[in-house]
């Protein structure tokens, strides 16, 4: 499947959709990329797999022309790619969703689909209007494209760039992490779109840290480690473990992280209650609470309102009604630093609004909390915080050329460790996490589960709020939210089939589901 | 335990998403001003008849044309994202160094005596020319625009000291006389200009490609530049119109007041920026809008004008007016309902 590149274009072998070859690309001393390269033949589904700071989007941006190789070659159906400065040309080669959003906040939704192809002469904005809101219909998004994109979910805005990009109508589509903020449901219907579209005829790079999603959609899959090209073999040839093997250079079985910790005595403080809160629209009446070292998981659809309630505990939400207790005090509503100074710590679902300051370092971005205890009287050492951000690093494996780069340089799963490496840092009380190992890869997430469950063991009480099971197998309940309600509570040792039926709402109490 | 698995959602539930409601909403909010502006009309007249007059509004509009065009200019490169404070100057320098390259050296002239014919040509000329080198410093050397424009205002007020001598340019060229005088259909030339300047810019940048990717670069640079606008492009260029447009406005400032003040638009920048955001644009980029901008400046020039009929002395007329322009901003905060940023 990827063969190599015939050295005469002829009808009967088709050259490869596009071949990166030889690609070496440095940012100051960190090597991104060195001679590595890819080959997807036409009309292929290909996966590109590796783990966080592989180099993975780093190829994305060279192969879409956001970035020049500092040497190598890149191919389109055999033709090189075009100069750096011709946009156009590039788009009408490749398509892509980048990992990092590139959905301007300011414009309307409308616009941000139709961004610099808006049409000649005087924008008809009715008209604009009307083609993205067949757009969105096209590809089942159901957002009102009048709206101002800032106010949109992750999720929605998510749907928005990949129904962007397939509307381009370029025969090579580039999906970095696509699904990373999406739950099932809008995978699915993600799928079945890409599959159509390989149907007739579209070539795919597809990229994502979930490799059954690997096997579910990607015919062939290549491998990078360390900037390197690992390997490239047909998805069917390449056991689960060997992939693994592939991506992390040993061959070690994953750990099951945390699934061993005791269970929590009875005893134990309540270290945050939640009481009959209400929030029109989004929840009613839930009540939970967890103890001391507990470690509670909260899933849901996207539609269950698991999200908004994790973001009223935090105090980005002020609820209608109902109580948020923490640690025996009850913070003000609607108060972020309240709800800190409770002894919450939080873990917001997205990193890149609410988690980081980038053009910080990533020493200041993971000492933000804990400032106050580098130095006397506020003043900040900056040789104790150099050291608090090592001991970071290294706990929780974050690849980052030291301390002092700015985060915004990271890859996308190294900035998400450092925004948890920064909830745990404060050692909260209790901690909220919404979606912890998004973008994370298979060995990270270990490792940060691993530092959640010994956070949990240490005495802090955790609520992990995410759709992965893997996430939620640590801990010792799990609540199922449907619709605006708790409808279900299963405790560790859940099988997989029954959760997802509990989400679903197969063989749950249906009663609640009318929440407006 | 391996990959990992999602589970799968039942159809949604959307919240219920006021979407018309929201888009008339965003509508008004451009027209937040313009029931400010009722209210200074109402008060004006009762306060001073003569407010209402042909010849004081005339006056009024006349008085805040120099002004509307920094702010015209300031807010196209507010909402590109970038800054430029060195407007101000240039409103002074452009001028003075047109006059003063075809003026004799005994006017306070450089003696060069190049044809007077070519005084509006470069006057132009120097500012779209400080457009530009901005435009260096900022997008090629990658400076941050706030540092680079606010040398740039120091640089060219002692250019203008230095080139006039610290002296004010009275022996001015009828052509450059012109613009700031002349009566076209019965109103002054300068209010078409301004007017037509305004509407020109409120087209191009709610109407035509080029203009909505100054909005882009301004609410994402980075995704601007994934969707294929070239924005260090734009921004230069915005940059250059900038300059542009504080030389004209020198212009019609000179033409007005029949000589170049060697301090000449001193002070004005902060009184443009006050416009700017009272408008609704955004010191982050990306938001606000010309009209807006526009009904800023008008709201300012009659909040000035109807203190002078008020009989404010002229001591206290800048402490209040100051106090007017913050109270204004607080206003402006709590009727668009968003946080000023
Ligand atoms: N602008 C930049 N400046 C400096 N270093 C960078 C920059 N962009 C990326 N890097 C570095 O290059 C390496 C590769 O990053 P890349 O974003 O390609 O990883 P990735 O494989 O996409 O990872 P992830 O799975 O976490 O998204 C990382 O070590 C990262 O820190
Ligand atoms: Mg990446």
């Amino acid at each position: 499947m990827t063969s190599p590149a015939p050295t005469a274009a002829t009808a009967g072998a088709p050259l490869p959709a596009v071949a990166a070859r030889d690609i070496t690309k440095r940012y100051g001393a960190t090597t991104a990329l060195l001679d590595a390269g890819i080959t997807i033949a036409q009309g292929e589904t290909h996966a590109l797999v590796g783990r966080n700071g592989a180099g993975k989007s780093t190829l994305v941006s060279i192969l879409t022309g956001l970035q020049r190789a500092d040497s190598g070659e890149v191919r389109f159906a055999g033709e090189p790619a075009p100069a750096l400065s011709e946009r156009d040309a590039w788009r009408r080669h490749v398509a892509c969703v980048y990992q990092k959003s590139t959905i301007i906040p300011t414009l309307t939704v409308a616009e941000n689909l139709y961004l610099n192809r808006q049409g000649g002469g005087l924008i008809n904005w009715r008209s604009l209007r009307r083609r993205a809101s067949d757009l969105l219909d096209e590809y089942g998004v159901d957002v009102d494209p009048a709206r101002v994109a800032g106010d949109l979910t992750v999720e929605q805005r998510q749907l928005v760039e990949i129904a962007r990009a397939l509307s381009f109508g370029a025969r090579f589509i580039i999906l970095d992490e696509p699904t990373a903020q999406l739950d099932a449901a809008a995978i699915e219907r993600l799928f079945d779109r890409m599959r159509q579209l390989r149907d007739g005829g579209v070539t795919f790079m597809f990229i994502s840290h979930h490799l059954q999603e690997v096997y579910e959609v990607c015919q062939t899959v290549t491998v990078f480690r360390d900037a390197r090209h690992v390997l490239t073999a047909p998805v069917a040839d390449l056991p689960h473990d060997e992939l693994v093997g592939a991506m992390t250079g040993d061959a070690g079985a994953l750990l099951s992280s945390g699934a061993s910790r005791a269970s929590v005595s009875s005893e134990a403080p309540t270290v945050l209650a939640v009481d009959d809160l209400r929030l029109a629209g989004f929840y009613e009446g839930v009540d939970l609470s967890v103890r001391a070292g507990e470690m509670v998981g909260l899933i849901g659809s996207g539609s269950s309102g698991k999200v908004a309630l994790a973001e009223t505990i935090a105090g980005l939400r002020k609820a209608d009604g109902g109580t948020v207790t923490v640690a025996g005090s009850r913070p003000k509503p609607g108060s972020v630093p309240s709800a800190l100074a409770a002894g919450l710590g939080y873990l917001p679902q997205d990193r890149h609004r609410e988690g980081l300051v980038p053009l910080l370092s990533v020493a200041e971005n993971a000492t933000l909390p804990i400032a106050g205890k580098l130095g006397p009287a506020g003043v900040i050492a900056p040789a104790r915080r150099r050291a608090a951000a090592q001991r970071m690093i290294e706990a929780y494996d974050i690849k980052t050329s030291g301390p002092d780069q700015p985060v915004n340089a990271l890859s996308g799963g190294n900035a998400q460790k450092v925004v948890l490496a920064r909830a745990l840092s404060n050692d909260p009380k209790a901690l909220v996490m919404v979606s912890p190992t998004a973008g994370v890869d298979v060995r990270s997430k270990e490792s940060l589960l691993g530092a959640v469950a010994s956070a949990a063991s240490g005495g802090t009480g955790v609520l992990v709020v995410s759709d992965e099971l893997d996430d939620l197998r640590s801990c010792d309940r799990v609540l199922v939210m449907f619709h605006g309600r708790v409808v279900r509570e299963v405790s560790r040792g859940w099988a997989d089939a029954d959760l997802i039926a509990a989400v679903e709402g197969v063989n749950a109490p249906v009663e609640g589901a009318q929440v407006q | 335990m391996t990959g990992s698995q999602t589970v799968a959602k039942p159809p949604a539930v959307v919240p219920p998403a006021p979407g018309a409601r929201r888009l008339q909403l965003a509508r008004f909010r451009d027209l937040a001003l313009v029931p400010a502006i009722i209210l200074l009309v109402i008060v004006g007249a009762i306060i001073d008849p003569v407010f209402l007059t042909q010849a004081n509004i005339t006056n009024v509009l006349q008085q805040q044309t120099e002004l509307s065009l920094l702010v015209l200019a300031e807010a196209i490169i507010l909402i590109a994202g970038k800054f430029d404070l060195s407007l101000e100057s240039t409103i002074g320098l452009a001028p003075a160094l047109a006059v003063a390259l075809v003026i004799p050296a005994a006017s306070n002239g450089l003696g060069t005596e190049v044809p007077v014919a070519l005084a509006i040509p470069l006057c132009l000329l120097t500012g779209l020319a400080i457009g530009a080198f901005n435009g260096l410093l900022i997008l090629r050397f990658k400076l941050s625009a706030f540092i680079v424009t606010l040398g740039m205002l120091i640089v060219l007020r002692g250019l203008q000291i230095g080139i006039t001598g610290g002296q004010n340019l009275f022996d001015i060229p009828q052509s450059v006389l012109y613009l700031g005088n002349a009566v076209w259909l019965g109103l002054p030339a300068s209010i078409w200009i301004c007017g037509g300047l305004f509407a020109v810019g409120i087209l191009a940048l709610g109407f035509f490609r080029h203009g909505r990717s100054v909005y882009a670069i301004g609410g994402n640079v980075d995704a601007a530049r994934a969707a294929g606008i070239r924005t260090d492009r734009v921004v230069w260029i915005v940059l250059m119109i900038g300059g542009l447009l504080a030389a004209l406005a020198g212009l019609l400032m000179t033409g007005r007041l029949g000589s170049v003040a060697s301090a000449q638009g001193d002070g004005m920048i902060f009184t443009v920026f006050a416009a700017a955001v009272i408008g609704g644009i955004s010191l982050d980029g990306g938001k606000g809008t010309l009209f807006g901008a526009l009904c800023g400046v008008l709201v300012l020039g009659l909040i000035n004008n109807i203190l002078t009929l008020g009989g404010v002395s002229a001591q206290w007329i800048q402490a209040i007016y100051g106090g007017i322009i913050l109270v204004a901003l607080i206003l402006a905060r709590v009727t668009s309902g968003k946080a000023q940023d």
